[in-house]
């Protein structure tokens, strides 16, 4: 019996059949046999259903569905930038790299296109992100063309580097999979703004990994800002070795459906994850955001914190998996997710998992759903301001709580310039 | 100026005022005195418009218009103020914020100019100065992480900022020092003029021996029972309301 997926997946495999000599790479055994096996994994499980514990609340039938077997074509000419946050940028058009749009000059570190260097590659191209953990891992794996690769020596302070992905839309179904790998070697630091703007009907798979070694620091800042045409489905995987950091904070504010999926395992003693974000849909949209963290060593630190705001017909899904292992004593792990439902018609899912094998530790998690406060609500119009304005405020209010950890100030700004984009955008509509 | 006849009204169908008749005429400024539970709050809110409070019967007019019919940021636009018994905090608000817009949407709303962020700046430090209040106050969200003193004194700012004709003080005084009491007195009384009317609401008298009210009012089980000049707050002191109501 043929599974409903399956036809899904049909035309992304029937396009690698037809791809795959002239995918890059395509000369490389290591990555023939690499991209061969993700195949398989996608042929055998296609596009996750609801019926899979992970993705219970979040269906993925519209992209399964559609079609978007179409071959890119490389976009040529101008394309309109977001405005710079940084003095580095690297940008991606459908997926491809622009070495024409970017500025990575005078760099002290190897960065760039993955396609380009796939050599440099090799070694961890598929380590974290293994073509059979995800079935959208092994749909990246299959059909990258390109993305960036960031490779940080020892010591080395990157300082900020913008990555901007645009999504040009050619009139007809497209998808495109870049495979993002970033790694910084001990004490190394850096901070990535990450843009990601689009139109059309068109599917953006991106998948990271991640690898922050001994008392390195790399801050991960993500605008998905696409619109809501756009199918947003992002897979990170990390890990971060002794003393070592990942920040990542994420708006996602604009597709039609976003998956903001991220894996992150502290692998020795002293790493810390910080995991925040602020996802927000309007009517017809879908936003879910899913961690597993795995606490793998003594003496770690997972911070969560997300905010939903929901306006119209929506959904909001929120599901964080902590694991703690046997090893893992004198874990420390915060998980906190609150929404906010402007409308009768929104609905939020939020699913905490806590998985705990040590005895030792110190783990909690909350979550807070609810319509905008009404006291807070009176205050504000006894003072004079019109219901609608203060509606405005109270939902700044909670958005910009959520960024307040942020200590990168350019990136705070950029965070704060994109929850603004969207409440003024929805705001009026809300 | 304001008044107030026959007003009912109930939370949740049950009734709490059950007849109040009060006139405040331009200029004056009249406590309200009366034990917990008797319905001041509850009056305050009504003025205010707050949702909850249904209005069953009487009306209530605030220089020739009917307040009651009047969306809350309508009330305090046309010139009347709350100064909250339990001031909201609103985290992820600044402060600064919060007062320059408040301050222009009743400017806008009369037909005023918009203050941009120094002129606003300016006016609020000098009104701050005058209140003891530390400019830090401004760059907190509103009301969060302030004291109980420091949230009144925040509530008179804002009276002082938006200038209302008629200004409803609940409590303002509970939990605060002597200091801090003169101080919120002060501000008060700085505001006092020919086109300013309070009505103040305590349970102690001490408040008015610094804002030394034009009339005095009981409220209680909902309603007036006895209104009379200055001397009947030490009356109410000296003989506690069970008294005066046997009396009334
Ligand atoms: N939200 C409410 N729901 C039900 N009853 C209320 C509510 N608020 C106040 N009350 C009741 O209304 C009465 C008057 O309360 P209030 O106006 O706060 O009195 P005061 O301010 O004089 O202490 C009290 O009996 C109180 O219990
Ligand atoms: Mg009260």
């Amino acid at each position: 019996m043929t599974a409903p997926v399956a036809t899904g997946a049909a035309g992304f495999l029937a396009r690698y059949e037809g791809l795959k000599d002239h995918l890059p790479g395509a000369r490389k055994p290591w990555l023939n046999a690499l991209r061969a096996d993700a195949a398989v994994h996608f042929a055998a499980r296609g596009f996750p259903t609801r019926r899979i514990e992970q993705w219970k609340y979040t269906d993925l039938a519209p992209v399964a569905q559609a079609s978007f077997a179409e071959p890119l074509t490389m976009v040529e000419g101008a394309i309109a930038l977001p405005v710079a946050n940084a003095a580095h940028r690297a940008v991606f058009v459908d997926g491809r790299f622009r070495s024409d749009l970017s500025t990575l000059d005078g760099l002290a570190y190897r960065v760039g296109s993955l396609a380009q260097d796939l050599n440099a590659a090799e070694p961890f191209l598929g380590a974290l992100a293994k073509p059979g953990s995800e079935p959208l891992v092994a749909l990246n794996t299959m059909l990258f063309e390109d993305g960036i690769l960031i490779d940080l020596p020892e010591g080395v302070d990157g300082g900020l580097l913008e990555l901007v992905s645009i999504a040009v839309d050619p009139g007809r179904p497209f998808a495109f999979h870049p495979r993002h790998l970033v790694r910084l070697g001990a004490g190394a630091r850096l901070t990535v703004i990450e843009t990601a703007t689009g139109r059309g009907q068109c599917l953006h798979n991106p998948v990271f990994e991640i690898e922050v070694a001994e008392g390195a620091t790399f801050t991960h800042g993500r605008m998905l800002q696409e619109e809501a045409t756009v199918f947003h489905l992002s897979t990170i995987y990390a890990t971060i070795a002794a003393g070592g950091t990942y920040d990542n904070f994420t708006v996602a504010a604009g597709p039609r459906l976003t998956r903001n999926e991220i894996h992150a395992a502290l692998t020795g003693p002293k790493a810390a994850c910080h995991m925040n974000g602020a996802q927000m849909a309007a009517d017809g949209q879908h936003v879910d955001t899913t961690t597993a963290l795995d606490h793998a060593a003594p003496d770690c630190a997972s911070r969560q914190t997300y905010k939903t705001v929901l306006a119209g017909r929506s959904r909001g899904v929120f599901q964080g998996k902590i694991f703690v292992h046997q090893v893992a004593q004198k874990t420390d792990g915060y998980q906190m997710n609150q929404a906010l439902l402007l409308s009768e018609d929104a609905e939020i899912d939020s699913k905490p998992q806590l998985e705990i094998y040590a005895d030792d530790v110190k783990c909690s998690h909350g979550a807070t759903v609810g319509a905008l406060d009404a006291d807070s609500l009176f205050y504000l119009r006894s003072r004079g301001i019109p219901e609608s304005q203060a509606k405005a405020m109270l939902v700044e209010a909670f958005l910009h709580e959520a960024v307040e950890t942020v200590t990168d100030e350019t990136l705070r700004a950029a965070l704060t310039r994109a929850l603004d984009n969207w409440w003024s955008r929805q705001g009026k509509a809300a | 100026m304001l008044r107030i006849e026959g007003l009912t009204a109930e939370i949740d169908g049950k009734q709490i005022l059950k007849g109040i008749d009060l006139d405040v005429p331009t200029g004056e400024v009249h406590a309200i005195m009366g034990p917990n539970g008797s319905g001041k709050s509850t009056l305050s809110y009504v003025l205010s418009g707050r949702e909850g409070y249904e209005v069953t019967g009487g009306s209530a007019t605030f220089n020739g218009h009917d307040i009651l019919a009047m969306e809350p940021e309508e009330r305090a636009a046309a010139g009347l103020f709350l100064a909250f018994q339990y001031p909201v905090e609103l985290p992820g608000v600044g402060n600064a914020t919060f007062l320059r817009t408040a301050l222009n949407a009743q400017r806008k709303a009369r037909g005023e100019s918009e203050l941009d962020a120094m002129q606003f700046l300016k006016l609020a430090r000098e009104r701050m100065k005058a209140l003891s209040m530390s400019d830090d106050m401004l760059k907190r969200g509103v009301n969060v992480g302030f004291s109980g003193g420091e949230k009144k004194r925040n509530e008179i700012l804002q009276m002082a900022l938006l200038k209302p004709s008629l200004a409803i003080l609940d409590e303002t005084d509970s939990g605060l020092d002597i200091d801090a009491l003169k101080i919120v007195a002060d501000g008060v009384n700085a505001m006092r003029g020919p086109d300013f009317s309070a009505l103040v609401i305590t349970h102690y008298q001490r408040l008015l021996d610094y804002i030394v009210p034009d009339r005095v009012h009981v409220l209680m089980h909902g309603r007036i029972v006895k209104s009379g000049g200055p001397e009947l707050a030490q009356e109410l002191e000296a003989q506690g309301y069970a008294a005066v109501q046997a009396a009334a």
